[in-house]
């Protein structure tokens, strides 16, 4: 679907609105939208909601070999998805600029930042090593979307839990996740995202645009940093020409954004470990539940089946019973077998005639085909003989071998007599009888 | 034409599957159907690249939709269903299916009826188990899903994995259809809340 493009009145309006230090929602200029975390059942699933934005998030991992070059160190791989649910315009085949611009932007601040120790995820060096793959999925697109996608993917990292390994010599024991607790990852940092949308030339700026801002911005300064006030990555896109202090204020507010954001994170991750200690329900049918009036629940139903049986006998007693099927396979060549006769060919008769007409015609005399082919009428006289047929047996002794030049003349005038109209098409008629007699 | 998003979030015990409809809406020329609507399903699997097991699960659910929806009100226009998997243990393709109901009712999709997906499971012994959960589906011997109607419980769409008899067949299918009640309580008072709000 396409995307339904921006008026003007809503451009110059959003435009004005920031030029009076105001935004559509209310917010500051600094200020971030609503974050809020859960997780799910597995380890390693969680959900992010900035706003309406929301990023699904999942760690999975499995054991492969390492690459030739890096034979100690384990292997991590990011996916961000735009699903086609998160706006009508994220179409399957469609979105590979911003699709890419993202997943290359995720992959710079997570894996060259070194957050994650890939050295620890090494099994057997040189076999075997862990592979990490994070999967991130767009549900939703109400703007900012590489913030949200940095959150999900650190905290399911952090959330994630790997099946436990012990070397011993030259045996390798993979444990299950009942006979040993699964270990999680060692993390070094979190780095985490922050956008800031310019307008106006660098004029103004904000935090977290939504999905209206990003549209009327000239350009997106992302400031990947972590609490420790480390920049991972830094990256302008847009073409907006900055001024020094301009980026060193944005690293300045970046900063305390940050550390906003991890303690939430470290909030939201304690929270769910108290939960899955202490035994309690977790996930997302739990999270969503109590929240909502639209939301609703039902428990367990035991379904009574008492019946069940006396139905399906019923059901069976009157049911016809299955066709006899006969299968004795024929064995041709050894990969080639036959079960079956197969039915005859029945494409009809009518297509029959035609194409012996036209056989008839083109053995004989090409230009007799020709003819027939020209004139319309002619064919569909040969398709409707049923009844000339039969009454072209009193004619057989009146059979004249046209020259082809005649027909069209003949068919033009109106009186034009049934037999001279058949006249073309007697050989072929009578050759086909006489094919019939053989059939 | 409309274009509307509407989410649905059913969760069978610990599997969610979040469902968003599009439509009736634009459609490509070499897609169109001229005298109704075509509908399209995407499943997103959670982990990886869609396959084919999403492939043949997406023709199945698409099927199934096919049947309900009055596509002949809309031609020339397209509905979109679009699935993404959240959390799977267990009967995912009934989950698929109710998600994707309760989505197309809430978009305002006109049917004729609606539908529900009921997984049963037998085990070696012969036992019947309905929605089973991952471990159940593993250990059993068969696992069958059935689509059934909301008006007389007709059978829509059967897909079946596995050994079993024809009297089984048919047991299963009468569980399911008593299942199938609950189900249909469920979505009506679900909708009842929804629309009591505004």
């Amino acid at each position: 679907m396409k995307e339904t493009p921006l008026s003007n009145c809503e451009r110059r309006f959003l435009l004005r609105a920031i030029e009076e230090k105001k935004r559509l929602d209310g917010r500051q200029t600094y200020d971030y939208r609503n974050i809020k975390i859960s997780f799910g059942t597995d380890y390693g699933c969680c959900i992010v909601e900035l706003g309406k934005t929301r990023v699904l998030g999942q760690v999975s991992c499995e054991l492969v070999s390492p690459k030739l070059n890096r034979a100690t160190e384990g292997i991590l791989f990011f996916n961000l998805e735009l699903s086609q649910m998160a706006a009508p315009a994220f179409e399957p085949g469609r979105q590979s600029d911003l699709l890419v611009k993202l997943n290359r932007l995720l992959e710079r601040c997570l894996r060259n930042s070194k957050c994650i120790d890939t050295e620890s995820l090494c099994v057997v060096a040189g076999e075997k090593v862990w592979q990490i793959r994070v999967d991130l999925h767009l549900l939703n697109h109400d703007g900012n979307i590489i913030d949200a996608a940095s959150i999900a993917a650190i905290v399911a990292l952090c959330h994630f839990r790997r099946p436990d390994v012990s070397v011993q010599g030259d045996e390798v024991t993979l444990y299950t996740l009942e006979e040993r607790d699964p270990v999680p990852l060692s993390i070094h940092h979190m780095p985490i995202c922050v956008s800031f949308a310019f307008f106006q030339q660098g004029t103004y700026l904000l935090v977290d645009p939504n999905e209206r801002e990003e549209r009327v911005m000239d350009g997106l300064l992302v400031i990947a940093m972590n609490k420790h006030r480390e920049i991972c990555t830094i990256q302008s896109s847009g073409g907006i020409m900055l001024l020094k202090d301009q980026v060193l204020r944005c690293s300045k507010i970046a900063g305390v954004k940050v550390a906003e954001i991890t303690e939430l994170i470290q909030k939201a991750l304690a929270n769910d470990q108290k939960v899955r200690k202490e035994g309690g329900k977790f996930g997302f049918a739990e999270s969503i539940a109590n929240q909502r009036i639209t939301a609703f629940r039902m428990e367990k139903a035991p379904i009574d089946t008492s019946d069940v049986e006396e139905k399906a006998e019923e059901i069976i007693s009157e049911a016809e019973p299955p066709s006899e099927v006969v299968s004795k396979p024929v064995l041709w060549t050894p990969g080639t077998a036959q079960i079956g006769e197969g039915i005859e060919n029945s494409w009809g008769d009518l297509e029959d005639s035609e194409k012996e007409a036209e056989d008839e015609g083109g053995s004989d005399e090409a230009i007799i085909l020709d003819s027939i082919k020209m004139d319309t009428g002619e064919v569909s006289n040969i398709g409707s003989q049923d009844a000339p047929i039969v009454l072209s047996d009193s004619e057989e002794e009146e059979m004249i071998i046209l020259e082809p030049d005649k027909n069209p003349k003949k068919i033009r005038t109106q009186t034009v007599s049934a037999t001279q109209v058949k006249a073309p098409s007697k050989k072929p008629v009578k050759k086909r009888k006489k094919k019939r007699a053989a059939n | 034409m409309k274009q509307v998003l509407k989410e649905s979030l059913p969760t069978n015990g610990d599997t969610s599957v979040l469902a968003g409809v599009y439509g009736p809406a634009e459609v490509k020329v070499s897609k169109e159907i001229f005298n109704k609507a075509t509908l399209e399903v995407t499943l997103r699997p959670k982990i990886g690249l869609p396959g084919v097991a999403e492939k043949s699960r997406e023709r199945l659910i698409r099927n199934t939709c096919e049947a309900v929806v009055l596509g002949a009100l809309h031609p020339r226009t397209s509905i979109t269903v679009v699935l993404q998997v959240v959390s799977d243990a267990g009967s995912l393709l009934a989950c698929c299916l109710n998600a994707a109901c309760m989505a197309l009712v809430d978009a305002g999709v006109p049917m004729r009826a609606l539908f529900c997906g009921v997984t049963c499971a037998l085990d070696s012994d012969g036992t019947l188990l309905l929605d089973p959960t991952a471990k159940q589906e593993k250990e059993a011997r068969a696992v069958l899903t059935f689509a059934l109607d909301s008006v007389e419980r007709k059978l829509l769409m059967s897909t079946t994995k596995g050994l079993y008899s024809d009297a089984e067949l048919q047991q299963c299918l009468a569980a399911a259809q008593a299942a199938s009640q609950h189900v249909f309580r469920f979505y009506r008072e679900s909708l009842q809340r929804r629309y009591s709000k505004s």
